[in-house]
């Protein structure tokens, strides 16, 4: 079937025009930059306007203790609430969650006692009937983990062997691929989406059934994502005519989503090259001048930066905040050898000046060595400024991933609109560790949580016993761990679906299985020390190992020393080799990933003293970041130390914490990038900015 | 790996760093060299002094530590310091050497102080040295011979023929200066020491840092009395005027020239 819109003016053909397939669009159409960023525009005075009433609305937010208004009778969904503004005159892209800016939703598909929970600790109540009738005649995802969990899990979860499971809250970490919104307009989905329900299998097997309800439910999300856009009196049946349509037509897509679920992460994606393809041809034809089209990147930006979640404070405790993780990827390299930095890529970035620093949207920067030199630099001022854009390795997951994918959270990366990923917390094997020593027995309650397995009972620890008895420890915990996620996700599917964000993929979804590891540097650490130093046990009235004595000195982890960091590989490696012979749901592939952001204190406090010579409830240390000052050879063997780490085992992501005083990057930019060449006879103005040459030259002519 | 015999030339590091930022263009792998002959007031390394003890190390070893990380290093490379790296010009000619051979950019931050022109042997020595090194940060305590020798133990008029050296050599070199109040912010010093850096036309940047008391506690874990007891910390400002006044210094002789 042949098809031309109004949108899709001038752009040029291939497979896209004739299936569901941005990727193509964006490959046929987009225009790399190279140049620097002296093109770009400040904030209008619409902008301002509209920020400080940002600023004022979020002073009051603080002042009334964290919230500034709640829903406690509405359920969220994609048409609930009515349109809802800063000042609709002055906003270039609309739509926020409810009726009213800052003003946070209801949803209580994830559980109920969560929602409710989130209201009373704000001070507000919940509605009562819409708490019966989530408690007795609608089922919850909450409650639906519960009845299926065994006791063994329960066990599990209460002695924090296994913590931050999302089965009390939206799991998240989906990503939709809402430029398909812009792209072809929202008639076009739901006839793909059509055709796809009618070519499934005609023999019912139970995933057959399940498929054709979901298919079925994704068209309806899709037509309530065009009543939504027509409450703001947009139409977005059709493609998008400009940039101004093809930000907004793709910010209606993520709003729905964000009014639908609240998960644990909600990303953006990867859409600054995208939309850059629309802001080109508008350039072009005159429509749009560069001021225009920074107003409308700068107010989407703010948006974004305004989606908010009921929470409570024990949520806000495990992840250190109240993360959106609104993360968008920007830049990056095809495979066809081209970068895919735009000018759009320095607007997103730009929107840190003329907007200031904010942590949302996590702006993600994927890094290359072959983004051009003026990007770099680009990047390095504004991180340097503002301290609010994160990088990821694109060299490292474009070879997995290809060139479409986006982050989702942190670092979970994803083919936009292929792929998927069930997001499983942790498990904590630093607690796994001590399970080995004492026979399954948890140190700090004294029950018996895992197996009965012999436990240690030498005075100092023998590495290779250690190790058998780890690994065993580890290969039972990989199991109940897989398998409560395994619950956790059939029971998201079946009462918290994501609707929208699915409706938004391709019919054929990969499923990533994500498993997450905490305490890695504990464990590396307490196995060199029990290699290389001497580690006595310290054990209670009742024979449980509670501390230890390291006698003499090891290897730590962190310092590019091979003797600890193959240890640490080979942790990630053995534990990832056991998650993997498990069953996981709806065929998934099972992968880890090393990236406990904060949660490293919450899970730190659970954990007693550990062989490392760690004490009882101490932190651990972010991630896979080496323990707090054991790294004593400065920050490049540090991150060596993690580079090390297996990506293959753990493709979801590996993340290293690292802060810098900015004194310690250097007295002068110039000289911190590199720039060795500015010398003495460099003439009027080009050393004009403040560095230690400055002025040498100035007092010479 | 190849075999190493007791005729490798040794090194003796206090410490080394990975990321230095601070010495040297880019990021750079910073080797702290133990022993120094000179005893400035202000040091504030003096756990570097000592010329027996240090870390054992060989070349070969460091070079191969730089060269696994070497993509940190693209627009840095290896700086020595210490204590004093030209006390063991030997260890360092051969790092260099190595480190060429990979196109791994190199600099020395030194006092001069071991600099000597009559001595053959080590200027045989040295120049084949400097014929590995990319940029030398030479640290000018002062620029008066006698204040200079009050506040290091050691005159200077070696440390400024040595800077003269440089220049014939071509070295690049960026000059730095410690200003502490009531020892080396003498306008009349700093202007001299501008005039004679402006007239070394292998000067590439000037450093002026203000004096700092990070190093009193060294002194009390070494169980040494701190020689500058009750100076208080210079604050930035002040250092920039002081800047401004040998940038003057450099100007009058620049436009003569």
């Amino acid at each position: 079937m042949n098809y031309t819109y109004e949108g899709w003016r001038g752009f040029e053909g291939g497979t896209w025009t004739s299936e569901i397939n941005v990727r193509s669009f964006i490959r046929h159409n987009y225009t790399p930059y190279d140049g620097d960023e002296s093109f770009l525009e400040g904030a209008t005075q619409d902008t301002v306007d509209l920020w400080e009433q940002v600023l004022e609305l979020t002073r009051l937010e603080r002042e009334a203790g964290g919230v500034l208004d709640m829903d406690t009778k509405i359920i969220s969904t994609i048409t609930s609430h009515g349109p809802g503004y800063l000042d609709k005159n002055k906003e270039k892209i609309v739509g926020f969650q409810t009726d009213k800016p800052f003003k946070r939703a209801l949803m209580p598909y994830g559980g109920i006692r969560m929602a409710e929970k989130a209201c009373a600790d704000n001070g507000y109540e919940l509605d009562p009937e819409v708490k019966e009738f989530f408690t007795v005649h609608r089922k919850t995802h909450n409650a639906g983990v519960f009845d299926a969990y065994t006791p063994e899990m329960r066990a599990c979860r209460s002695s924090h062997i296994i913590t931050g499971l999302p089965d009390a809250y939206g799991r998240g970490r989906i990503i939709g691929d809402y430029r398909r919104v812009a792209l072809y307009g929202v008639d076009r989905l739901i006839e793909d989406k059509k055709q796809q329900k009618e070519t499934t299998r005609s023999a019912m097997y139970s995933h057959v059934i399940r498929d054709r309800e979901e298919l079925s439910e994704q068209i309806r999300a899709l037509e309530d994502l065009k009543k939504m856009a027509a409450s703001y009196g947009y139409d977005i049946s059709l493609p998008a005519r400009d940039s101004k349509e093809a930000i907004q037509w793709l910010y209606f897509g993520y709003l729905a989503a964000v009014k639908e679920q609240n998960g644990a992460a909600m990303s953006l994606g990867r859409t600054s090259t995208f939309l850059d393809i629309y802001a080109e041809r508008d350039l072009a034809e005159g429509r749009y001048t560069e001021r225009e089209l920074q107003e409308m990147v700068d107010h989407f930006i703010m948006k974004l930066r305004l989606v908010k979640f009921a929470r409570t404070p024990e949520y806000n405790a495990l992840f250190s905040g109240d993360p959106q993780w609104v993360t968008e990827s920007i830049g990056g390299v095809a495979i066809d050898g081209r970068h895919l930095v735009t000018k759009m890529s320095y607007r997103y970035l730009h929107t840190l000046e003329n907007l200031g620093a904010a942590p949302e949207p996590n702006l993600t920067v994927l890094w290359s060595t072959r983004l051009p030199e003026s990007f770099k630099r680009f990047c390095a001022r504004i991180s340097i400024e503002t301290s609010s854009v994160q990088y990821e390795n694109d060299d490292l997951m474009r070879f997995t991933h290809g060139d479409d994918y986006a982050i989702a959270c942190c670092v979970s990366s994803m083919r936009v609109g292929k792929e998927m990923q069930f997001f499983g917390a942790r498990a904590n094997l630093a607690k796994c560790l001590l399970y080995a020593i004492n026979g399954g027995v948890d140190e700090i309650s004294g029950k018996q949580v895992g197996p009965e397995y012999r436990p240690i009972t030498s005075e100092y620890l023998d590495y290779d016993e250690v190790m058998r008895k780890y690994d065993d420890m580890m290969r039972w915990l990989a199991g109940v761990y897989v398998n409560t996620l395994n619950i956790i996700h059939y029971m998201h599917d079946k009462y918290s679906y994501e609707k929208i964000q699915m409706a938004l993929h391709d019919k054929h979804v990969t499923r990533w299985f994500a498993t997450g590891i905490a305490g890695l540097s504990v464990v590396a650490d307490s196995l060199s020390a029990i290699k290389y130093a001497k580690v006595k046990v310290i054990r209670n009235e009742a024979g449980i190992a509670t501390d230890y004595e390291v006698e003499g000195d090891f290897p730590k982890y962190g310092n590019d020393d091979d003797r600890v960091d193959s240890i640490a590989y080979e942790i990630v490696h053995r534990f990832m080799e056991h998650v993997r012979k498990n069953h996981t749901y709806r065929d998934s592939i099972p992968t880890t990933s090393i990236l406990t952001i904060t949660s490293n204190v919450v899970y730190g406090k659970a954990t007693g003293s550990t062989p490392d010579g760690r004490k009882r409830g101490e932190a651990f240390a972010p991630g896979a970041n080496p323990m707090h000052k054991r790294d004593t050879h400065g920050a490049v063997a540090s991150l060596a130390s993690v580079a090390k780490l297996p990506f293959i085992d753990a493709q979801d992501g590996i993340s290293n914490t690292f802060s810098i005083i900015p004194g310690a990057l250097g007295k002068d930019d110039k000289i911190f990038v590199g720039d060795i060449a500015v010398d003495l006879e460099c003439v009027d103005g080009a050393c004009s900015t403040p560095t230690l040459f400055e002025g040498l030259d100035e007092e010479n002519s | 790996m190849t075999q190493k015999g007791d005729s490798v030339v040794k090194g003796y590091i206090h410490s080394r760093e990975s990321f230095g930022t601070v010495d040297g263009p880019g990021i750079r792998y910073v080797l702290f060299m133990q022993g120094c002959p000179m005893r400035c007031l202000y040091c504030h390394n003096p756990d570097t002094w000592n010329m027996s003890g240090g870390e054992e190390v060989e070349a070969e070893d460091i070079i191969a530590e730089v060269q696994k990380n070497r993509a940190f290093y693209s627009k840095g490379g290896i700086t020595v310091t210490g204590g004093e790296p030209l006390m063991q010009t030997e260890f360092v000619l051969e790092l260099f050497r190595l480190a060429h051979k990979l196109g791994i950019h190199t600099c020395i931050d030194t006092s001069g102080v071991t600099y000597s022109p009559t001595n053959k042997e080590y200027l045989e020595k040295l120049d084949e040295l400097l014929r590995y090194t990319d940029l030398v940060m030479l640290d000018i305590k002062h620029i008066d011979s006698a204040a200079h020798k009050e506040l290091t133990g050691r005159g200077n008029e070696n440390i400024l023929l040595f800077a003269k050296h440089l220049e014939e050599l071509r070295i690049p070199m960026w000059v730095r200066h410690v200003v502490i109040e009531g020892y080396t912010d003498n306008e009349g010093d700093l202007l001299r020491l501008g005039r004679f850096i402006g007239g070394l036309k292998n000067l590439r940047a000037l450093d002026v840092l203000p004096y700092h008391t990070m190093g009193v506690n060294k002194y009390k874990e070494l169980g040494l009395s701190y020689p500058l007891e009750g100076v208080p910390p210079l604050d930035k400002a002040a250092a920039e005027r002081a800047r401004f006044v040998i940038l003057r210094g450099i100007g009058e002789v620049r436009k003569k020239g």
